[in-house]
């Protein structure tokens, strides 16, 4: 489905489906480099389960026009603007990484509009190596080895989102290269590491968040090890807030490395 | 750290796709002769049939032996997956048939494998699909024989009969220059000599039959999905950039930005077409791949000493192989294939139809049949066998000689494979 939102065209899979006012939604945010095909297993589960789904391609992202974000929140205001665009009053926010950031930050300023929050892969802070960073600027296929190696856990992944056959880590790269060429104006490779290397909002934005929180973990995760999101967990913790830690035993590729386990885990949560 | 690096391609030839069996403990892969899976409920069986969950359903679609192959090869290749088939020849067929029907068009390289050229020439045509031929060096001819209607450059890594090198980085700019992508078959050389992916193809396929099995026990393909093909950018493929009703009305290219060929191949190829591969199959060749890597080096050991023996014999007037200077690929050779460009090459006798018959029957060693890439060595001469029929004139036309021969070197010793020529030589030397 395509939603024009700021004057720029958006793309957000939706399994096929027409928007449906007496279902509730779910988007679906994807992390640096992404798009929406890494949820595709859980995005269409849940499409065809009772929910309205928007798996998005952020701006200047694969197929959504626009000038990529610069700052988490600036994505997060994004994320607003897309909700009015397509008619949604309430949403869940299941984001990655980075998408987990942006999420966490339009939960933080959208009050009630959010119904549920899901962290899947999260740190806080996020912080992004120099090295790395420079790499990602310069050398952007070299840093795309390393951020591959970096979220790979198994060499045998089971039957995952393209189905039995599927080597994760080289389709991974192969979407990586594929976001980084779809923007010919900006780097969003660097982009994205940057806006989550300079995100400072993290533990304000949870003790602003009103909804359910669902923090997703990987235990082998080397890209956003499962104790960096200790700071946000302890935030949630001492803010009162109605939250659920899940950690499974896969690397940084969640949604494809383990993906059953990833849909349930979002599934009971919203459910 | 969970140890994986950034594993090289032997650990990925061992390891790529398999862990222990976590039921039963089982180190090598299980061989599931099973052709279907229980589901745990109908809901869940609803699921995986429209693709919302990640399993297995019938082993026609997918089958967790046939999916440890799939993975391996298609790590081993640097490709984003894979699918097995019951044939190189059915690769070459589902790749075709995902990709276009009738009024499409396909420039491929003269070079090709017999069954290659018939299924293009001959079988395709009946289907609506033409196929334009160009030399494989003649990047001109590639070129011009684009029209709007193509939808696939096709070419061999190394293309028989005679050796040829496909330069595929500049095939691949002409195929993207037009809109389509880049399929190289890459049987004669395997992923230890050449990753085609690397250099810019697109789509890549194997009769596994051959080296990667490598023991001559089972007839295989596998068609793997390099990810670099932009399909929606292409304009030319609807078959995985619009709603397909045989299949709940999916848009493959938007379900994967990467993976659209190989989700449309499976859930409409290999589910209508059905020319899957057996687990057993796959098994075999899983355990051929494990040694691939030291097989590939002791072919290409072999090949280089039969290559130089044959070079320097009296009775034998042409060698084609990359190795030697003399042969129009072997820059190119030497850029592409450092390692070596195969061991399946031809030469020919100074002699007659006859001669090149009394040479292959002579042989202890070679063994005579109608195959290649086997841990034996093997011969074959055109002449006598697969174009007996022909004129010395027609052959000719087709660049055999009377007295070509075939050889596929084997991992024998290679003083025994030159003893054994060494005799058989003799003998054609001395009929008549």
């Amino acid at each position: 489905m395509i939603v024009t939102v700021n004057n720029h065209t958006t793309y957000c899979y939706t399994a096929g489906k027409a928007l449906d006012a007496a279902k509730p939604t779910v988007v679906f945010i994807h992390g640096v480099l992404h798009d929406h095909s890494v949820w595709i297993l859980q995005s269409r589960y849940l499409a065809n389960h009772g929910w309205n789904v928007l798996a998005i391609d952020l701006p200047g992202h694969c197929k959504s026009e626009g000038m990529a974000p610069e700052s988490v929140e600036e994505a997060a205001t994004f994320i607003e603007a897309l909700l009015d665009a397509a008619g949604i009053h309430k949403a869940a926010l299941i984001g990655h990484s980075w998408g987990s950031l942006i999420a966490l930050e339009a939960a933080s300023t959208l009050g009630s509009r959010i119904t549920h929050l899901g962290l899947v892969g999260t740190a806080f802070p996020m912080k992004v190596s120099a090295a790395l960073l420079d790499t990602s600027l310069n050398d952007p296929m070299t840093a795309i080895k390393m951020v591959n190696v970096f979220s790979r856990s198994t060499l045998a992944a089971p039957p995952s989102a393209l189905g039995p056959g599927t080597w994760v880590y080289g389709s991974s790269m192969a979407l990586n290269r594929r976001v980084l060429a779809s923007n010919t104006q900006t780097n969003v490779f660097h982009r994205g590491f940057k806006a989550c290397d300079d995100y400072r909002n993290g533990e304000a934005a949870i003790s602003q968040v009103t909804c359910p929180i669902l923090f997703l973990l990987g235990a082998i995760d080397q890209m956003t090890q499962a104790k960096a999101a200790q700071p946000l967990i302890i935030k949630a913790k001492s803010s009162g807030k109605n939250f659920k830690v899940l950690t499974i035993s896969v690397g940084h590729h969640q949604m494809t490395e383990a993906p059953e386990e990833t849909l349930m885990a979002i599934h009971e949560f919203l459910t | 750290m969970p140890g994986y690096a950034d594993p090289g391609f032997d650990t990925l030839s061992l390891h790529a796709g398999a862990s222990p069996d976590p039921t039963t403990g089982a180190r090598a892969v299980p061989i599931h002769l099973t052709t279907s899976f229980v589901f745990e409920s109908s809901e869940h069986a609803a699921s995986l049939f429209n693709l919302e969950r990640a399993g297995h359903v019938y082993s026609r679609i997918s089958n967790p032996t046939n999916a440890v192959l799939e993975q391996r090869v298609a790590a081993l290749e640097g490709g984003i997956g894979a699918i097995a088939t019951a044939s190189g020849q059915a690769a070459l067929h589902l790749s075709i048939a995902t990709l276009m029907g009738a009024g499409s068009h396909i420039v491929a390289s003269t070079a090709l494998y017999g069954g290659s050229q018939n299924l293009l020439h001959y079988t395709m045509r009946r289907f609506g699909i033409e196929t334009t031929f160009v030399k494989p060096g003649d990047l001109d001819g590639w070129r011009a024989a684009a029209r709007p209607n193509t939808k696939l450059f096709f070419g061999e890594t190394v293309g028989n009969p005679g050796l040829d090198v496909l330069d595929i980085e500049a095939v691949a700019t002409i195929a993207h220059e037009a809109g389509a992508p880049l399929l190289v078959d890459s049987t004669l050389t395997s992923p230890w000599l050449i990753k085609p992916f690397e250099h810019g193809a697109d789509l890549v396929y194997h009769s596994a039959t051959k080296f990667l099995s490598g023991h001559g026990t089972v007839i295989g393909g596998i068609v793997v999905d390099g990810g670099s093909f932009d399909w929606e950018k292409s304009g030319k493929f609807k078959e995985l950039t619009e709603a397909y009703d045989g299949f709940h009305n999916m848009v493959f290219s938007e379900e994967s930005t990467v993976g659209a060929f190989l989700l449309r191949a499976r859930r409409e190829g290999l589910r209508d077409f059905g020319a899957c591969m057996s687990p057993h199959t796959a098994w075999l060749i899983l355990q051929g791949i494990e040694t691939l890597s030291l097989r590939m080096a002791r072919h290409m050991h072999n090949t280089e000493k039969i290559v130089a023996f044959l070079a320097s014999h009296p009775f034998v007037g042409r060698v084609g192989h990359p190795l030697l200077e003399s042969h129009p690929s072997h820059t190119l050779a030497k850029k592409l294939l450092p390692r070596g460009a195969g061991s399946v090459f031809s030469f020919d006798l100074k002699g007659s139809r006859n001669q090149g018959k009394a040479f292959v029957e002579s042989l202890k060693v070679f063994s005579h049949l109608a195959n290649v890439g086997d841990c034996r060595s093997l011969v074959i001469h055109p002449a006598s066998t697969t174009h007996f029929r022909m004129t010395d004139d027609a052959l000719a036309g087709a660049g055999i000689g009377q007295g070509t021969i075939r050889l596929s070197i084997g991992l024998e010793d290679a003083d025994d494979l030159i003893d054994d020529a060494k005799r058989a030589l003799k003998t054609a030397e001395k009929a008549t």
